[in-house]
């Protein structure tokens, strides 16, 4: 525990560059979960084959998938970032279809009898009651990003994995300490924080 | 509520069929006639006749494979369907309020699509929670999964109807809520279409619901009209043997319901035993006899204008 303290500017260092790895990995993964999601819920004979596929990928374990990518994409920042994009796919396109299927067939009704337009419907009615669901997806899939993204360090793009990595490889545990456990509180911080929004959006 | 804005439009069918892909008849068979505008239509069949297929051909979210429907002499399909369904009302038996909104923006949906300002919506909810007897006050920022059954359905009429539509769509409307509930939604309904003038189209299995709300009864078989006709020509004079079993009109207690003791008594005086109201029906009246009564008064605010016998009653039945 005493090196996590006597280093604790190259925590914080470690622990930005860890967030940085997870916020753009997150967006990215949104941007690309978002219509494939919604069209798993539109087109039920696609959305099957695609979460099939999306699982698979969600079984290979991560490790190996960034090791295989070093090798074609190089080191960096980058090429993290794709195992997590990647990574996350399965559990948010899963929920983000699962909360769209989930919405109340009355509700589609009444809307489409009220004369809303089909944007509207699917921006005032269908995603804010798909909101919780697609939220507890966002929620898991960030937790396992922070997880995951301790990896990173294995492809020289920094975070809290570089004192995991550093620890592991010098056999000095507190220095492994002071990657897990900081990367520990993350994950648990930003799993409240996403349980408190979940719990505030739903009806 | 007069409401000069509210006034309502005609309907009409003309040789409307509609068959659902991989259905092997159709399920509205080449159906044509009109409702005059302002009126209370009851279509009224077992499950599978086409009742509820043809009502959602009138804001098209049912196409009809031939034929025409109009709304106030507009062809429907030529009418954009937002903006067609921002000027038709419709309520559904699973009420469909939307669950993450409160009372008052449920209500205010329509009037907001269609770009009322706020004062004006929000008065406006005000006025129509009171119309369907929720006090605005307690219910205005409530949620739906707060309100019972009846007090959901209530809010999906005030909902329906808040943007003044011409014409308003009932698809099974009580057919969720139980028999004490339902009968005060019916009593509200019948209160509510008086005030407003809208064309209500109400659909129902219900022979008991159609008999105490309809002007008017379309009876629907396996997609087709078998008759159109007010309640009591339909009871009096059943067009097949169908109408005859689905509107069990042998039961003669059941017309007894239409008529009422103005149309039956004599303008006359004599000794009676007891008063009725010149507007009850006379299976009030029937009652009252059953009970011992010999002669009623017949009495209108109040004053004696005839006398009911019993046989006065029997001589309605067959003129």
């Amino acid at each position: 525990m005493n090196y996590l303290f006597t280093h604790l500017p190259q925590v914080g260092i470690y622990t930005l560059q860890h967030l940085a790895l997870v916020g753009t990995s997150l967006i990215i993964a949104l941007v690309i979960a978002l219509p494939l999601g919604v069209y798993a819920a539109r087109q039920r004979r696609v959305g099957r084959p695609l979460l099939g596929v999306l699982g698979a990928i969600y079984t290979i374990p991560s490790l190996a998938l960034l090791a295989v990518l070093v090798r074609y994409n190089g080191l960096g920042f980058w090429t993290p970032v794709i195992v997590l994009v990647a990574y996350a796919q399965f559990v948010l396109v899963r929920n983000i279809a699962q909360g769209l299927l989930g919405v109340d067939p009355a509700q589609l009704d009444a809307a489409r009898g009220l004369g809303l337009s089909s944007a509207q419907r699917f921006w005032r009615i269908e995603v804010p009651l798909a909101l919780p669901v697609m939220l507890g997806g966002v929620r898991v899939a960030t937790v396992s990003m922070i997880a995951i993204a301790t990896l990173a360090a294995y492809a020289s793009a920094g975070g809290l994995g570089t004192f995991i990595f550093e620890g592991l490889s010098r056999q000095y545990p507190a220095e492994t300490l002071a990657g897990s456990i900081p990367a520990a509180i993350l994950a648990i911080a930003v799993d409240a924080l996403f349980r408190g929004i979940e719990r505030a959006v739903t009806v | 509520m007069s409401d000069p804005a509210s006034a309502g439009a005609p309907v009409r069918f003309e040789s409307v069929t509609v068959r659902y892909p991989n259905a092997d008849r159709n399920a509205v068979d080449d159906v044509s006639f009109a409702i005059p505008a302002g009126s209370f239509t009851v279509f009224l069949g077992p499950s599978g006749c086409g009742k509820s297929t043809l009502l959602r051909t009138v804001n098209r979210l049912v196409v009809p494979r031939n034929g025409t429907v109009f709304v106030d002499d507009a062809d429907v399909a030529g009418i954009a369907p937002e903006r067609l369904r921002r000027g038709i009302g419709y309520v559904i038996q699973a009420v469909g309020l939307f669950g993450h909104m409160t009372v008052a923006a449920n209500v205010a949906v329509v009037p907001e699509l269609v770009g009322w300002d706020r004062q004006r919506v929000s008065a406006r909810v005000d006025e129509l929670l009171a119309l369907v007897s929720l006090d605005p006050a307690r219910y205005r920022n409530r949620y739906p999964r707060e309100l019972s059954g009846g007090e959901q359905q209530r809010v999906g009429v005030a909902r329906a109807i808040a943007a003044q539509p011409p014409v308003l769509l009932m698809d099974e409307p009580f057919g969720a809520v139980d028999a004490i509930v339902r009968s005060a939604l019916q009593d509200e309904t019948r209160r509510i279409a008086r005030s407003l003038k809208t064309t209500i189209l109400f659909v129902t299995h219900d022979v008991d619901e159609a008999l105490r709300l309809a002007d008017r009864i379309v009876v629907l078989r396996e997609g087709r009209l078998v008759q159109y006709d007010t309640p009591l020509a339909i009871l009096s004079a059943p067009a097949t043997e169908y109408v005859e079993r689905l509107l069990d009109t042998h039961d003669v207690v059941r017309r007894l319901t239409l008529l009422r003791a103005r149309d039956a008594m004599r303008t006359q005086t004599g000794t009676t035993s007891g008063s009725i109201d010149a507007g009850a029906s006379l299976r009030e009246s029937l009652n009252a006899f059953l009970q011992g009564a010999e002669n009623l008064a017949v009495t209108d605010d109040g004053a004696t204008i005839g006398v009911l016998a019993f046989d006065d009653i029997r001589r309605a039945l067959h003129p």
